[in-house]
């Protein structure tokens, strides 16, 4: 499909702005002036939405297709929080109006919505306090190990390093790394979790701290939790909890009961707001006691008049993380999710999302190879081994339910299993689009014994074929002007 | 009752007899009884109905009605219909990362245009899809630069955003870098305090146009003497600003980032906003976040993928350029949506028209007795006056009155206590700022 740029008609334009009633025409010097108007499309408004209409036919989605996309909870994301964000008086509010002098009284909607998710998201974690402000997972990432390394710095502990099992994503180290630690990676047992000697053997005084899925990426809870944290705690290391998997334990177990002292949780995730093709995402960050004092400022406290007021004062804090109150909009979502689904409404989540993905994995286990033969969590996760010495890889099974119309599941995540495929269809998903979903499995592993060369021209329904990245790597074009001078 | 859960009753015996299991109770083994949470003491569930009442009960309690004169970064202009609603589509909004890109063609199309949307507005070569917003994409421009020069000093520049600067420097607290700032000057950036630290032991040199005080500035002289001594120069811009005001690009600048708010994103309290960065083509692999890039499928015909995944975290762990994974990618499409609705000649319009209503207001301003308007360099659509009185008084007396005043700087800034950072977009009537500055001279009486 054309570019927007090459639909450019000169003279056309898509928008009409006002016309100037103020008698001004200001003229800035020229040695402060671009030399020419910047080259965007010259199209009208029809041109604009019939582009973005067909573009938007080309993608699967949560909304039109199966999307059991491993470690990413692709949930139906409800309507209703959609209209709650564009709600005027939430979605046209200045994030500088609270901090004017008396302006919070203005705000007091939207500091209710954001302490209220606090205390619902300290409920549901076990811990005893949040900031709402981390924009994204691994930006929640970073301000835990923030919080630890403040922790550390406060106490005179001389911490060098973060313990990471090898199924974690990739975030974790890189976060780690980002925060100015050095990283030990652990590998995973025979039965998926961590290997607890091989942690005792890289457990020193200059370990910070530990992070930890739970479950894992394996789709794993690890019943040894209690006893690693002890382990950690016995070098005075943080508990870290990375909560990219809270939609498998809602309402069964709370990181803050089990040893951890900091979380982050991914709205996008375990909240229903929506992926948005790749953000934008929300990762509040919850801490236990012996964080609190470090947590990020501003912070939101109850006045004694009941007024909600921004809070500066916390000489502990890590300061800023984010220019204000995090990415509120998807936080509203995530509230409005919360409070319709409620007590039991959240557990029931978890427990579907935990039966659907067991269901899959029982199903399946007679064609693919289970990389941990053993009841999962939300997620289920297998190896095209089997299939890969008839010809068949991950990447080619991923291509046929394409041409299914299913989104693949993930492929070749975690690292620690080779050909991995990681299914994951959460609570939203019927038995009867998963046997779908599983039928075509099955065709596709058959498929891979009658006829594996089928797999490698496919998905043959899509407007392209599968492309050729190295030739995007090498030739890097990634902007259309670039490519036409 | 949960809606969005579809297995019936029968369904869930035949799957738990599928698994082999009794009970949903049985799935969850692996969480012992020490496991169990010690409390989970929710409220129960509510109707969609009852949400929304709720919550537009909660958003009427927000300030609707002001008439915002306020800016610091993040403006009130007008945003497109076109742009929700097309952003709105299920097909954008519930889809995830283009990790296939077979059935992601429209995001990855998409972003590939915004990429070059942005590489049109800067004159850079290269863009990337996203960052989260303008304060983090300044930080990550930072760490750039002193990737790419193994240095460690960073020189700030006093017209940087004060928010940016206390975001960065929370980030870099425990590394060790050195931070050296110019002085904060209602103008230009100020030249001789700035040469006077660049050596070559910098890294990266952070500026910001306008600044922080809606200053227009052109820092070619400062990019030569940078480039002199091997730094890099990084610069934070408004994009609107960029439909007039000479390039980054035209200047040398090395790195570009902004906060991408004015290009059709709503103030949605804070977030989510929308971090922009561009650079040169050499420095591509340094760049962090997702970049979309152009191939060919097996037919030879064009497509777009995710490229240069060797610098990002997903593939090189704690060796990547950054931790980024979730950008915002919506967030970068609705900008894109809102270019191509202003396109070339409807761009540089609304620059002109945020620039001839805020000399409006500066000129009705200036009319007020006791109120100082700073005239000795120029402006964009945002500027600082003086006041007789305290600034941070004043605003309040004037929420009353309608309006969101400005910003007063004495909230960053000791000793500017007087001081009133005034933002005037494209949205602003004649009658209101007249209104406005009347209302002004009235509390200030």
């Amino acid at each position: 499909m054309k570019l927007i740029f090459e639909k450019s008609v000169s003279g056309r334009q898509g928008f009409k702005l006002p016309e100037s009633d103020v008698a001004v025409q200001t003229k800035i010097a020229d040695k402060y002036l671009r030399q020419a108007d910047a080259t965007l499309p010259e199209v009208s408004e029809l041109d604009v939405v019939r582009h973005f209409t067909q573009l938007s036919q080309m993608n699967f989605s949560v909304d039109a297709n199966l999307y059991p996309l491993g470690s990413c909870t692709m949930k139906y994301n409800p309507k209703y929080t959609e209209k709650v964000a564009a709600m005027p008086g939430f979605c046209d509010l200045h994030p500088l109006l609270p901090q004017l002098k008396g302006g919070e009284r203005y705000v007091q909607g939207a500091l209710e919505v954001l302490y209220d998710s606090e205390r619902w998201l300290s409920e549901i974690t076990g811990m005893k306090a949040f900031t709402m402000q981390p924009l994204a997972g691994a930006h929640g990432e970073l301000t835990g190990i923030m919080l630890m390394a403040a922790y550390h710095k406060a106490k005179g502990n001389k911490k060098k390093y973060i313990i990471i099992p090898d199924s974690a994503h990739g975030t974790n180290p890189a976060s780690a790394a980002v925060a100015g630690y050095q990283i030990i990676s652990v590998a995973s047992d025979k039965k998926g979790g961590m290997d607890i000697e091989k942690l005792k053997a890289v457990l020193t005084d200059e370990v910070a701290g530990l992070m930890m899925t739970c479950p894992d990426t394996h789709g794993v809870f690890n019943s040894q939790v209690s006893e690693i944290a002890k382990l950690i705690h016995s070098v005075d290391g943080i508990m870290y909890y990375d909560g990219a998997n809270l939609n498998a334990t809602m309402g069964r177990c709370r990181p803050g009961d089990i040893g951890f002292d900091v979380v982050h949780v991914n709205l996008h995730k375990t909240f229903g707001t929506p992926h948005g093709g790749g953000g934008p995402g929300s990762g509040p960050v919850g801490v236990g006691e012996k964080l609190e004092r470090f947590l990020p400022i501003s912070r939101i406290v109850k006045r004694n008049d009941g007024m909600l007021v921004l809070d500066y004062n916390y000489p502990d804090s890590i300061g800023y993380i984010a220019s204000f109150y995090g990415n509120f909009g998807i936080i509203l979502r995530a509230y409005a999710y919360m409070i319709l689904l409620g007590s039991d409404g959240l557990k029931a989540t978890s427990d579907h999302a935990v039966l659907n993905a067991n269901y899959v994995a029982a199903r399946l286990k007679k064609y693919y190879q289970l990389a941990f033969d053993r009841i999962c969590m939300h997620e289920c996760l297998f190896s095209a081994l089997k299939q890969t010495e008839r010809g068949v890889h991950a990447i080619d099974i991923a291509k046929y339910l394409i041409d299914q119309r299913i989104h693949p599941p993930t492929v070749y995540f975690p690292l620690t299993v080779k050909e991995a495929i990681m299914i994951e269809p959460t609570e939203t998903e019927s038995k009867e689009t998963m046997d779908v979903f599983i039928e075509a499995m099955v065709e596709a592993d058959a498929l891979s014994r009658s006829n594996p060369e089928l797999f490698h021209d496919l998905p043959k329904t899509m407007p392209i074929s599968r492309p050729d990245e190295t030739r995007a790597a090498r030739e890097m074009n990634v902007n259309f002007f670039a490519l036409k001078a | 009752m949960n809606p969005y859960i579809p297995n019936t009753d029968n369904d869930v015996r035949t799957m738990l007899e599928t698994i082999g299991v009794k009970s949903i109770d049985a799935l969850f083994v692996d969480i012992k009884p020490e496991h169990a949470p010690k409390s989970f003491d929710l409220p129960s569930g509510k109707s969609e109905f009852e949400v929304m009442e709720r919550l537009r009960l909660m958003a009427s309690r927000n300030a609707g009605t002001l008439v915002p004169f306020i800016g610091g970064g993040y403006y009130d202009h007008y945003v497109p219909a076109a742009c929700g609603a097309l952003i709105s589509r299920g097909e954008f909004y519930t889809a995830y990362t283009p990790y296939q890109p077979e059935c992601a063609q429209g995001t990855l199309q998409a972003l590939f245009e915004y990429q070059s949307g942005i590489c049109a507005l800067t004159g850079m070569d290269v863009s990337n899809a996203s960052l989260y917003d303008g304060g983090t994409a300044l930080y990550e421009a930072m760490m750039m630069g002193i990737r790419i020069t193994g240095r460690k000093k960073v020189v700030m520049d006093g017209g940087v955003s004060p928010i940016y600067r206390k975001l960065i420097r929370s980030y870099t607290h425990n590394l060790h870098f050195e931070f050296v700032e110019t002085p904060v000057v209602h103008g230009q950036s100020d030249r001789k305090a700035m040469t006077a630290f660049l050596d070559k032991d910098t890294a990266v040199v952070m500026l910001q146009n306008p600044n922080f005080f809606g200053t227009i500035d052109d820092f070619s002289d400062i990019v030569a003497k940078a480039h002199e001594l091997g730094i890099i120069v990084a610069a934070s811009v408004y994009p609107v600003s960029l439909g007039l005001l000479k390039t980054p690009a035209e200047m040398g600048i090395d790195i570009v980032t902004g906060e991408g708010q004015s290009l059709g994103l709503p103030l949605n309290f804070g977030g989510p906003y929308l971090g922009f960065m561009a650079t040169r083509r050499k420095f591509i692999r340094q760049m962090p976040g997702r970049i979309v890039g152009e191939t060919v499928d097996a037919q030879g015909r064009r497509c777009f993928v995710n490229t240069l995944q060797a610098r990002e975290q997903h593939i090189r762990r704690e060796k990547a350029t950054s931790n980024i994974c979730t950008n915002v990618a919506l967030c970068a499409m609705q900008a894109s949506v809102f270019m191509s609705l202003m396109g070339r000649r409807g761009f540089r319009e609304l620059a002109q028209l945020n620039l001839d209503k805020a000399e409006f207001a500066r000129q009705e301003l200036a009319k007020i007795p006791g109120v100082e308007v700073k005239r000795s360099s120029p402006t964009f659509n945002e500027f600082t006056v003086r006041l007789p009185k305290n600034a941070a008084d004043v605003v309040e007396a004037m929420i009353p009155r309608g309006f969101a005043a400005g910003f007063p700087l004495g909230r960053y800034y000791p000793g500017m206590e007087n001081y009133l950072l005034v933002a005037v977009t494209e949205k602003r009537t004649k009658d209101e700022i007249v209104a406005f500055a009347k209302a002004l001279a009235e509390v200030l009486r």
